[in-house]
């Protein structure tokens, strides 16, 4: 208990908590990024209606403006979709989605990226040439497409379709479309680091090329890792909703945001509006506070990037 | 200098020739062709003499090398979905496309090099303010979510823009436009705006960058000193010193204008590659994926190449560091 106190206190005291306090931007990201992600977290909970409950829908309900327009309903705040669920809460259960998927695959990518940049990095060699070239060659294309064909890859190969399919194959999409900044930035570091003592020190011990690089380098390489990751957060949610959007992603049974947004496209020219632009608000407001944090995170802990 | 260019272009063969590989892997091993081309009682005998007729019981290496020749004719396969020659699909909507891209890249250059070049001699200004809190939004934005209200605006409420399609499109021969209409221009004005926000973003940024860091080098002290009046330094000698990173990235996000042109195809069902890519994926049909995967590598690997080979010529710096480090 004294410990986690102790903690606190001098994270509190720490540059990095002070440089959060005196920007009123990141603050302001901070709050609504929280708001966003409780919301999103505790949609089973807090949202007001069930949009998975099939038999709670009622198409008579379906295609309710907003509550304070000519013929909205207060039980559903910001109206209802064609199926006559509350655009509220599947805003909510989307952003759950869109935030899981989100961390899903930059957590993905940040492994594969991280061990690729390790191995390569310290053993160099044929290794390290194979894998810089493969990074090479995926970066003379846009993430975006290289997800869209990974996507259509694994949807080609598996044939027939299910949810957890889909999301499966669109955490590896936009996952392995994203290593090699990891990749590249973690060899970088390890080349610098592996010059240095303590990597000497340990060999001199006798460790394995393993244990070196999963209990000596790994936690001396972290701090751009975690900068890439946050900024890499904003990009996945993107990338996650064009897919959704374009078709190819979430279906429309659990919707993400893109998903959301993919469903009121086809009701705009009716004068629908609210079920394309409320999620669409929402994910801009979410990846806008996203990147202001991660700005603010690469400047904080990178001194001399600014 | 000589043998720079020769690993220049040695790389760029070499990812070529990957591309191609991975677009021979999609064709061939990604679902069964043979099980693509025959009826559910065909029977296993029968489908193994397919299987040797089309040579797929080869080695791999065989069959990538007659892979290799066969799209060095132009010859792609055939589409599953719609039975049409993949080659006659992409020739078809390529023009498209590559309207919708053009026309976005000069809007991104048209409005971004001059917001670049106020928001550089006024860094404090009201307007410049209001042009990085835009800059923000269309970064934070995704396109499709620009598409959308834009329709909605321009397309719903106002009903002075078409949303959807090219309009009427005039055949030139092998090449189908809809530049020399006005429902054509009318229809291109919202894709192309869409594709190109992000690019003039991006040019924005660069070019005010450009000029804060330009506008404080003693040359400009110089030029001042000779007397030049501020149009001739800001436009003559600082524009023209910040515009040469602006070439290279504007070169190498005309690769990302083709990509990013699937997203705004979709939104306003704009007939080109990306519509026909997408349709692809949704479909599992694996021969245009594969064509279209070679198509774009083709396309990004000149781009590159270009740009590398127009960087060499523009930055003369480049030229004597790399002949000095021998390599």
């Amino acid at each position: 208990m004294n410990a986690l106190t102790n903690g606190f206190r001098r994270f509190l005291a720490s540059d990095l908590w002070y440089s959060f306090r005196r920007s009123r931007v990141t603050v302001a990201a901070a709050v609504v990024t929280a708001v966003l992600v409780v919301g999103a977290l505790g949609a089973p909970w807090l949202a007001p209606h069930d949009p998975y409950d099939l038999s709670a829908l009622n198409l008579m309900d379906s295609l309710l403006p907003p509550a304070w327009l000519e013929g909205g309903d207060w039980r559903y705040v910001l109206g209802t979709d064609n199926q006559g669920r509350d655009i509220l809460s599947t805003i909510m259960y989307g952003t759950r989605l869109s935030l899981i998927v989100g961390l899903c695959s930059v957590l993905l990518a940040m492994v594969v990226g991280i061990l690729l940049g390790l191995v390569s990095g310290y053993l160099g060699g044929l290794v390290d040439s194979v894998v810089m070239r493969i990074a090479d060659v995926q970066l003379t294309f846009p993430a975006i497409l290289v997800a869209l064909l990974i996507d259509g890859v694994i949807k080609a190969t598996a044939r027939g379709s299910n949810e957890n399919l889909a999301m499966a194959a669109v955490v590896f999409a936009i996952g392995l479309s994203f290593w090699v900044q990891y990749a590249r930035t973690v060899r970088g570091s390890v080349l610098v680091e592996k010059g240095k003592e303590y990597v000497m020190a340990a060999r001199v011990l006798g460790l394995g090329p393993a244990t070196i690089m999963s209990r000596h380098l790994l936690r001396n390489i972290m701090t751009p890792v975690l900068v890439i990751g946050t900024i890499n957060l904003a990009l996945a949610i993107i990338a996650e909703a064009t897919l959704s959007f374009l078709g190819v992603g979430i279906p429309s049974t659990q919707p993400s945001l893109g998903t959301l947004i993919r469903i009121g496209n086809d009701y705009l020219f009716s004068g629908e509006w609210w079920i394309a632009v409320f999620p669409a608000a929402v994910l801009g407001t979410l990846v806008l506070a996203v990147n202001l944090l991660g700005d603010w995170l690469r400047d904080a802990l990178n001194p001399r990037l600014r | 200098m000589f043998q720079l260019l020769l690993r220049r272009i040695g790389h760029s063969i070499f990812v070529l020739l990957a591309v191609a590989l991975m677009s021979f892997l999609i064709f061939q091993f990604v679902g069964d062709p043979v099980a693509s081309m025959v009826g559910q009682e065909t029977s296993m005998e029968d489908r193994q003499k397919l299987r040797t007729e089309l040579g797929l019981d080869r080695p791999v290496i065989v069959q990538f090398g007659d892979f290799v020749s066969r799209i060095a004719t132009g010859d792609f396969g055939v589409s599953y979905r719609d039975g049409q020659p993949v080659m006659k699909l992409i020739m078809e909507r390529l023009p498209a496309t590559i309207e919708l891209a053009a026309v976005a890249a000069l809007f991104a250059l048209a409005l971004g090099i001059p917001m670049g070049v106020y928001c550089g001699l006024h860094p404090d200004g009201a307007l410049s303010r209001a042009f990085q809190a835009i800059s923000l939004l269309g970064v934070s934005l995704p396109p499709f979510v620009i598409g959308i209200l834009l329709i909605l605006l321009f397309g719903v409420y106002l009903r002075i823009l078409p949303t959807f399609g090219r309009g009427e499109v005039v055949d030139l021969g092998v090449w189908q436009t809809g530049l020399l209409t006005a429902s054509g221009i009318r229809s291109l004005v919202m894709p192309a705006v869409t594709l190109g926000l992000f690019q003039m973003t991006l040019i924005m940024r660069l070019v005010r960058a450009g000029m804060i860091e330009v506008l404080g080098t003693d040359f400009i002290k110089f030029t001042r000193a000779r007397g030049l009046d501020d149009r001739a330094v800001y436009f003559r000698h600082a524009l023209k010193n910040t515009l040469v990173p602006v070439i290279t990235v504007v070169g190498l996000q005309i690769g990302s204008l083709i990509a990013f042109s699937i997203i705004v195809e979709t939104v306003f069902q704009w007939p080109g590659l990306g519509l026909l890519f997408i349709r692809s994926v949704q479909f599992s049909d694996v021969p245009v994926m594969s064509a279209y995967l070679l198509f774009v590598g083709v396309i990004f690997v000149t781009i590159n190449l270009v740009v590398d080979l127009l960087y060499l010529a523009v930055d003369p710096r480049l030229r004597t560091a790399a002949s000095e480090s021998g390599s």
